[in-house]
C-alpha cells in the first residue's frame, strides 16, 4: 500500500546547521498493516510522517501510495487519500467552525469542491450516527464550535474526520501525546477500533513504548534518520519494554535518549 | 440635523460594501489587507473615468468591480506563489496600485458633476440625491450580503472559512489553501473597488487621495459592528458590519458637526481603532479588578 524507496530529506542544506533527518529510509506497508513507530529526541519520526503526508518535499527517493507515485505531489492533492491526525488537538479540526463544518470539510476530502451547499440534511444523519459511535454527546451539539470542545474531544473529532472517508493510508503523529494518560487511553482505544474497523493502513507515530508494543501488528524503531528495528508478528505479540531498550542499545550502541519515552 | 443623519445613512450604506470585503480578509482569511487602499480609489478611477468618457454608469461600475478583483489577484499572487508577507504584498499592491489610478484617471481627480450615474435612474423617479443613494446602497448591500451568505456556506465558501481559520486542517482535507487566499482577495477587493465607485458616483468626485486611511475605517466598521451588532451567527455578522458602517458614519458626522476640526478625523479614527483593537487587554487588566471587587466570584 505505501512504498518508499530510500528517501533523503536535509534540513538547512548547504549552511553549518546542515541536519540529515532521513537517510536512505526506505520501508514498505502491505494492506491492513497497523505500524507503530517510535524513536528517540530527533529521530526522524514526525519528519518521515510529513515527508509522507507532503508537508515537505524529499531530497531523493521515492514514494508510491497504492502504487501512485505521489513524490512530487502537493499536501493538499495528496491528502485526497491519506487521512491524517496530529500530535495539537488544536490542529487538526477548524476552532471558529461547527462540528457538523467540520465533519462537512472532511465528506469532501479528495473531491472537487463546487458551489452546492457545504453540508446537506441528509450528511447531518449520517454525522449524527458517526457522532455517536464516539460515546461523547456530540452528536446533539452538531452546531457547537468546535473551539468549545475539549483537547480529547477535539482529537476524537479529528481521528473521525480523518476517516469518515476511507483513507489508503491514516498517519497519527503522537496523537495522544498532548492528552491526560486517561482520556489518551479512551483515544487510543478509539483508534484502533477505527482501524480495525475500516482495515486501515496505519503508521502511528508514539513515544509511548508500551502504546507503540500494545497496539498494532508491526513495529518500526527509527535511529538518526532510518530504520533500526523492524519487528512483527509473534516476535512483536510477545515483546516488552525491557526488550525493546536492550534490543535499541545492542542496535544502536547507545542508551534510548528520549525522557518522555522513559517516564511513561 | 435630520438632513446630516440621512446623509451618514446613505454614505455608510455605500461603504457598508467596503466593510463587508474588509471583513473577508481581516475576519474569515485573518489577512491585514492593505490592497483595499489602492482598489477603493482604483474602483473610483475606473467608473469616473469610464462615466466621465460617456460609458454607460452600470457598466462602468461593473468594470470597477473587476479593476478591484485583478488587484486582489495581483496581491494574492504576491502573498502564496511568491511567499511575500501578506502584510507587504498588500502594500506593494497598494504603492503599485497609486501610479495605475493616475494613469487610469490621467490627472489626481476627476469631477462628474453634471453627468449621469447609477444613481440618476432613481433621482428621475423623484428622489432626492441623498435618498436615491440611499434606495441604491440599500438595494446593493442586501443583495451583497445575500450572496455572500449563500456562497460561504457552499463547499468552496467552507473551504475559504477552514483556510483563513485553520490552514494546516484545511490542507489535510485536501483544500488548496493558496487558491483559497487568492480567491478570497480577489472577491474581498472587487468589492471594495465597487465601493469606491459608488462613493465615487455619489460624490460627483473621484480623487486619487480617497484611499488613504480606508483600511482604518474599514477596521473601525468591522469592530464597532461587531461589538454593538453582535456576531452570533455569519448572518448576524454580515448584519452587523453594514450596521457598523452605517454607525462610524453617524459618528464622524456627529463629531463634525459638533465643531471637530476635519483636518483631525484621521487621528480621531485611528485612536478609536486602537482603543478597539486593544479592548482584549483591557480586558484581561480589568477582571482581576472585577474579581476582588466581587469577592472573588466570578
Amino acid at each position: 500500500m505505501l512504498v518508499i524507496n530510500e528517501i533523503e530529506k536535509k534540513f538547512n542544506a548547504g549552511t553549518v546547521n546542515e541536519k540529515v533527518a532521513l537517510r536512505n529510509f526506505s520501508l514498505s506497508l502491505a494492506e491492513g498493516d497497523f505500524v507503530t513507530v517510535i524513536g528517540g529526541n530527533g529521530a526522524g519520526k514526525s519528519t518521515f510522517l510529513n515527508c509522507v503526508a507532503g508537508v515537505f518535499g524529499v531530497d531523493k527517493g521515492s514514494i508510491l501510495i497504492d502504487g501512485q507515485n505521489v513524490t512530487k505531489l502537493p499536501e493538499h492533492k495528496r491528502s485526497a487519500v491519506i487521512g491524517r491526525v496530529f500530535q495539537d488537538p488544536m490542529m487538526g479540526t477548524a476552532g471558529n467552525m461547527g462540528i457538523e463544518e467540520n465533519l462537512a470539510l472532511a465528506y469532501r476530502r479528495g473531491k472537487t469542491r463546487s458551489l452546492s451547499w457545504g453540508i446537506s440534511n441528509k450528511e447531518r444523519e449520517i454525522y449524527k450516527e458517526y457522532l455517536s459511535h464516539l460515546d461523547l454527546g456530540l452528536e446533539n451539539r452538531l452546531h457547537a464550535k468546535v473551539g468549545l470542545l475539549s483537547g480529547g474531544q477535539r482529537q476524537a473529532l479529528t481521528l473521525l474526520m480523518a476517516t469518515l472517508k476511507k483513507p489508503k493510508l491514516l498517519l497519527l503523529d503522537e496523537h495522544t501525546a498532548a492528552l491526560d494518560p486517561k482520556t489518551a487511553d479512551k483515544v487510543l482505544k478509539l483508534s484502533d477500533r477505527f482501524v480495525h474497523e475500516g482495515n486501515l493502513t496505519t503508521l502511528m507515530v508514539t513515544h509511548n513504548m508500551r502504546h507503540a508494543i500494545e497496539h498494532g501488528n508491526r513495529l518500526i524503531m527509527m535511529h538518526e534518520g532510518h530504520v533500526i528495528l523492524d519487528i512483527s508478528g509473534e516476535e512483536k505479540r510477545s515483546l516488552t519494554v525491557e526488550d525493546l531498550l536492550k534490543r535499541f542499545g545492542q542496535v544502536s550502541g547507545e542508551e534510548f535518549a528520549n525522557d518522555r519515552a522513559l517516564l511513561s | 440635523m435630520f438632513e446630516i443623519l440621512l446623509g451618514a445613512i446613505s454614505l455608510g450604506l455605500l461603504w457598508a460594501i467596503m466593510t463587508i470585503g474588509v471583513y473577508i480578509t481581516y475576519r474569515i482569511l485573518d489577512i491585514a489587507d492593505l490592497t483595499v487602499e489602492g482598489s477603493i480609489a482604483m474602483g473610483a478611477a475606473i467608473a469616473a473615468f469610464s462615466i466621465f468618457n460617456g460609458m454607460n454608469p452600470f457598466i462602468a461600475t461593473c468594470l470597477a468591480f473587476v479593476g478591484g478583483m485583478l488587484a486582489g489577484l495581483v496581491t494574492g499572487i504576491l502573498h502564496t506563489k511568491l511567499k511575500i508577507p501578506a502584510l507587504l504584498a498588500g502594500i506593494l499592491t497598494m504603492i503599485a496600485l497609486y501610479s495605475v489610478n493616475l494613469r487610469i484617471m490621467g490627472k489626481a481627480n476627476l469631477s462628474l458633476l453634471r453627468i449621469d450615474t447609477v444613481f440618476t435612474p432613481l433621482e428621475n423617479l423623484g428622489l432626492s440625491p441623498t435618498n436615491a443613494v440611499m434606495l441604491f446602497g440599500f438595494i446593493s448591500v442586501m443583495a451583497i450580503v445575500g450572496l455572500l451568505y449563500w456562497f460561504f456556506g457552499t463547499e468552496i465558501g467552507c473551504a475559504i472559512r477552514a483556510t483563513g481559520n485553520n490552514p494546516q486542517m484545511a490542507r489535510a482535507q485536501g483544500i488548496n489553501t493558496n487558491n483559497m487566499i487568492i480567491l478570497g482577495l480577489v472577491i474581498s477587493n472587487g468589492l471594495v473597488a465597487l465601493s469606491g465607485s459608488l462613493i465615487a458616483q455619489s460624490q460627483s468626485f473621484a480623487d486619487i487621495q480617497m484611499g488613504i486611511g480606508s483600511i482604518v475605517i474599514g477596521l473601525a466598521s468591522v469592530i464597532i459592528g461587531e461589538v454593538i451588532f453582535g456576531t452570533r451567527n455569519f448572518f448576524n455578522c454580515l448584519i452587523s458590519l453594514v450596521l457598523g458602517a452605517i454607525t462610524y458614519r453617524i459618528i464622524i458626522a456627529l463629531v463634525l458637526k459638533m465643531g471637530m476640526p476635519a483636518n483631525d478625523l484621521k487621528l480621531f479614527t485611528a485612536i478609536t481603532v486602537a482603543i478597539a483593537l486593544s479592548l482584549p487587554v483591557f480586558k484581561s487588566y480589568l477582571r482581576p479588578i472585577k474579581k476582588s471587587m466581587n469577592g472573588g466570584d466570578l
